[in-house]
């Protein structure tokens, strides 16, 4: 019984030492970026809706990039610019799938946005147009990288 | 093909912007290139000397002015490459500034401004 009681102790002194340190690092991870799932991320997006893939969205990067460091993507949409509300562009398997959202009004004529993203491994970059009805259309491409670029 | 002009060094972070084409009617579509020089840290890679982890340091938000009216704005992630760049389109319809300002999560605000006057 002593023993056993002991042991009992000791298991949660241990859990306790192991769990304070842990708090103030968990503190401090708040200004970190967080690890989020694909399925969480696009639903923090599309509030549950589901993205149709289309034709209509237009999504140019290369299939293989030696430098996921710096991938260039670029996405079209055709669409007259009254009706794309936004474009989001997210890379499923990287530490935090969504890269950039643009919000988009009249005045810029025409729904496309280029940048430039880090890939960390192989995946799919993703392309979602948010439209004026509520709806979400999506294109998605494989990049595949030699060098992975999220460190 | 990007020039840099001495006083712009000075005030911060280097921020250019280009227009494309450089002639322009008024209603054409215009493309704006913009880049800006940021280290976009992730949080997420250890520095080789010291073995620790470099904290997140990157842009998170980019507006574009337009005439004094919001046009376009962009949420960014930290998985946006270093020195981002962004391109968008713009109707070029009348002869008013173009104000892009980029603010990253330490609070860092850069301001750029060019002249869009269709001839």
């Amino acid at each position: 019984m002593n023993r056993r009681n002991f042991l009992k102790m000791t298991a949660v002194a241990g859990a306790v030492v192991a769990v304070s340190p842990a708090v103030p690092l968990g503190l401090e991870a708040k200004a970190q970026p967080k690890k989020r799932s694909f399925e969480e991320a696009l639903k923090e997006i599309t509030k549950g809706k589901k993205p149709v893939e289309s034709q209509k969205v237009k999504l140019i990067a290369p299939s293989i990039a030696e430098n996921g460091a710096v991938v260039p993507v670029k996405v079209e949409v055709v669409e007259p610019i009254e009706n794309v509300k936004a474009i989001h562009i997210m890379a499923d398997k990287n530490f935090d799938p969504w890269t950039c959202s643009v919000h988009l009004t009249p005045q810029n004529g025409k729904p496309y946005f280029s940048t430039r993203i880090r890939l960390a491994k192989t995946m799919n970059v993703y392309a979602i147009a948010e439209l004026k009805d509520g709806s979400f259309i999506m294109a998605k491409k494989p990049v595949k990288v030699t060098i992975g670029g999220c460190g | 093909m990007w020039i840099i002009k001495k006083e712009e060094i000075k005030m911060g972070r280097t921020a250019l912007i280009k227009l494309r084409p450089r002639r322009y009617k008024k209603g054409d579509l215009v493309r704006v290139d913009s880049v800006i020089m940021h280290p976009m840290h992730t949080g997420l890679v250890k520095d080789k000397k010291t073995g620790k982890i470099i904290p997140a340091h990157y842009i998170n938000k980019v507006e574009v002015y337009y005439g004094g009216e919001l046009v376009t704005s962009i949420d960014v992630n930290a998985s946006v490459s270093a020195n981002p760049f962004f391109s968008f389109y713009i109707k070029a319809d009348k002869k008013a500034p173009l104000k892009i300002v980029w603010k990253d999560n330490k609070g860092e605000v850069t301001e750029k401004t060019v002249k869009i006057k269709p001839h």
